[in-house]
């Protein structure tokens, strides 16, 4: 196992796949020779070459409309989106286009290709820099959705997602690519579709995705320690596919549960969820579920605006007494 | 379509040669067009035909220039206008009116109807609706070629209107940038949908004009005679081929009928529509071919024929079920399934 940061566990997850393949191929604005702003694509130019490893221009319907041109003519390739509010002026290539034609020509084309995106907020870039919208993919019939929250996983379901048959967006979390993790450092692949339980507990379940979830955890671990409040912390990591088994069965256990969302409020992944759980399993629960997220608001700029509007420990564990208590 | 041996009898010749044998292929490809969309609409009135359709009538010529000088390999990337695009890939009818009748005997068995007609067997890589996305698309598909080493070319046919979205500049300029194999081909037909395109456009020529902001030559030709469309997409296809970088050629034309089935088409000047249906390819063509000694009884052939084709077509298309409702919830995803939780 190594030490390896949230943003060097991007690299090391295409690589992998790129020594594997050589129809593994990569695009994006600033991702070969800078290494990507966010240094996610460090080393990938040198050791792979130009011919794979190609720097466009802003011009993101060039990059998803070349990416799904080349996925259904036999590459496997690998999008940036810078920052995922930019999916807003190329969504017509998610929406209409990648998602529906593999079902609309009865299963002739064929997309097995990666659209990756810097994620969320925490890091003070303001409104249109800043949002989570693994909502906005969700909607819509037809691709995967994942966000990882740990190195380990960001490598592994990286290269899941490279080998998948499908499109898959896969969110990272900004302000996560400097935390550290271990890393298995061979051939690293993790299933696409599998909450991970990060820890057990008896009284409630928490539910979380990226950025949420160490917050989650701290607040799981002070509920623990100060307030006598055993919780279990799910990772849910993959939207679509969604783990709904290990969501209702850890559900079942505790008869609670909180959805921890950084999403504004409307239409959050959470909802879904409290929705099937509502639904399937009602009278095993011990009171309402709760949603946390950040309000039905844009995000500010300040530090301390934004710390306010994001979900923090402190909120969770508010949120989570007054459901247990 | 036979494309190998139109490939083999072009090698034969000076290169854009047009043989007797090839032009009868480029008359018999524009009849067929013509034809297949006329009982298309036909099949519309008859109510046989839901939804809406965009038909190419008056505009053959582009259609069957390309597909004649184009590979068997090459990739075709069209518009919601895209059914002699695809047809003269070499599928067939009956698969077409079948796609548009909603029946099993289609295309995608009914799951993607008029404007998104696909056949990858035939290299019909698909009818986009969203106008501009696909010449992003057909510009990943030559990149594809030339990371692969191919020699295959994509070939992305659009319509004026398209010239003024953002799509089509950022396809331009990536595939100049890359020096990508594809082919752009504006069917210039002088309006948007409603609206006449010179009312909505800062240059005279939409396509032609711009050509020179990416570098590139600006090709203007006139869309209507198959004989320029076949020589020029030739030579676009070699230089694409070659690894010379993408043609963007804009080829005049006009649809004889509106946008849409419910568009009767009635903004158009009188005196306009009269000019143009003079200037109607097929019986143009077809003229041309009597001045060069070719017997009238090779075109009644070919147009019998065709007009037998179409009506095994139809019935086939028409006698097809219905699909299975299976076929709703089907191929979401690469397992052919739509499930999306556990």
């Amino acid at each position: 196992m190594a030490q390896l940061t949230y943003r060097d566990a991007v690299a090391a997850g295409i690589a992998q796949e790129m020594r594997r393949d050589t129809s593994v191929v990569m695009i994006g604005e600033d991702i070969a020779a800078a290494g990507g702003v966010f240094k996610t694509t460090v080393g990938l130019l040198d050791e792979f070459g130009d011919k794979r490893v190609r720097d466009t221009p802003i011009s993101e319907q060039a990059i998803l409309g070349a990416t799904m041109g080349a996925a259904m003519t036999g590459l496997r390739p690998i999008a940036e989106i810078m920052f995922s509010d930019f999916f807003a002026v190329c969504w017509d290539f998610v929406a209409n286009e990648i998602s529906k034609t593999r079902y609309m020509t009865d299963g002739q084309v064929n997309l097995p290709l990666v659209i990756k995106s810097g994620n969320g907020g925490g890091a003070r870039f303001g409104a249109q820099h800043s949002q989570a919208v693994e909502n906005w993919a969700m909607a819509i019939p037809g691709i995967k959705v994942v966000a990882p929250s740990m190195p380990g996983d960001v490598k592994g379901m990286m290269a899941a997602a490279i080998r998948d048959p499908d499109p898959v967006l896969f969110f990272e979390s900004k302000s996560l690519y400097a935390t550290k993790g271990e890393v298995p450092e061979g051939e690293h692949v993790v299933e696409l579709g599998k909450a991970a339980v990060l820890k057990s507990g008896t009284d409630v379940t928490i539910c979380a995705l990226a950025l949420m979830v160490p917050r989650a955890l701290k607040a799981a671990e002070i509920l623990e320690k100060e307030h006598g409040i055993s919780a279990t912390v799910i990772d849910v990591r993959s939207l679509v596919p969604l783990d709904t088994q290990t969501i209702l069965a850890e559900t079942e256990k505790t008869g609670r549960l909180v959805t921890v969302e950084e999403n504004p409020r409307l239409c959050g992944w959470g909802a879904e969820i409290a929705s099937i759980v509502a639904e399937e399993m009602f009278w095993s629960l011990d009171g309402p579920i709760v949603r946390v997220t950040t309000p039905h608001i844009p995000l500010a700029a300040a530090d301390n605006l934004e710390d306010a509007q994001l979900p923090s420990p402190a909120r969770i564990i508010d949120q989570v007494r007054r459901l247990v208590d | 379509m036979d494309t190998s041996s139109t490939q083999t009898a072009a090698a034969a010749q000076p290169r854009g040669s047009l043989t007797p044998e090839l032009r009868l292929k480029l008359y018999r490809k524009m009849y067929e067009c013509r034809v297949l969309e006329k009982r298309a609409y036909d099949l519309f009135m008859q109510n046989m035909i839901k939804g809406t359709s965009h038909l190419a009538l008056g505009q053959e010529a582009v259609a069957a220039g390309f597909g004649m000088a184009m590979r068997s390999d090459d990739y075709t990337y069209c518009t919601y206008r895209g059914h002699n695009h695809t047809f003269v890939r070499g599928v067939p009818m009956s698969k077409i009116l079948g796609e548009l009748m909603g029946t099993t005997a289609g295309l995608m068995r009914g799951k993607g109807g008029s404007m998104h007609l696909t056949s990858v067997e035939h290299g019909a890589m698909g009818s986009y609706a969203i106008i501009g996305a696909h010449l992003c698309i057909a510009t990943g598909a030559a990149w594809s070629a030339q990371y692969r080493g191919t020699e295959q070319a994509a070939v992305c046919f659009f319509g004026d209107g398209t010239t003024n979205i953002g799509a089509f500049h950022e396809a331009l300029n990536l595939a100049v940038v890359w020096k990508l194999p594809v082919v752009f081909v504006c069917e210039n037909n002088l309006y948007m949908e409603y609206t006449a395109i010179h009312e909505v456009t800062a240059v005279e020529h939409p396509a032609a004009d711009r050509a020179s902001a990416y570098g590139l030559e600006s090709v203007l030709i006139d869309g209507n005679d198959v004989d320029v469309v076949y020589k020029t997409a030739l030579r676009a296809l070699d230089v694409a081929r070659r690894g010379g970088g993408p043609s963007l050629i804009e080829a005049k034309t006009y649809r004889h009928g509106g946008h849409s089935r419910a568009d009767p088409g009635k903004y158009r000047p009188d005196e306009e529509v009269k000019e143009w249906l003079a200037k109607d390819p097929i019986p143009m063509y077809r003229e041309r071919l009597l001045e060069l000694d070719i017997p009238i009884a090779e075109l009644e052939k070919i147009e019998e024929e065709t007009n037998v084709l179409i009506d095994e077509a139809v019935e086939i298309a028409k006698s097809a079920p219905p699909p299975d409702l299976s076929l709703a919830e089907s191929d979401v995803w690469a397992d052919g399934g739509s499930a999306w939780r556990n």
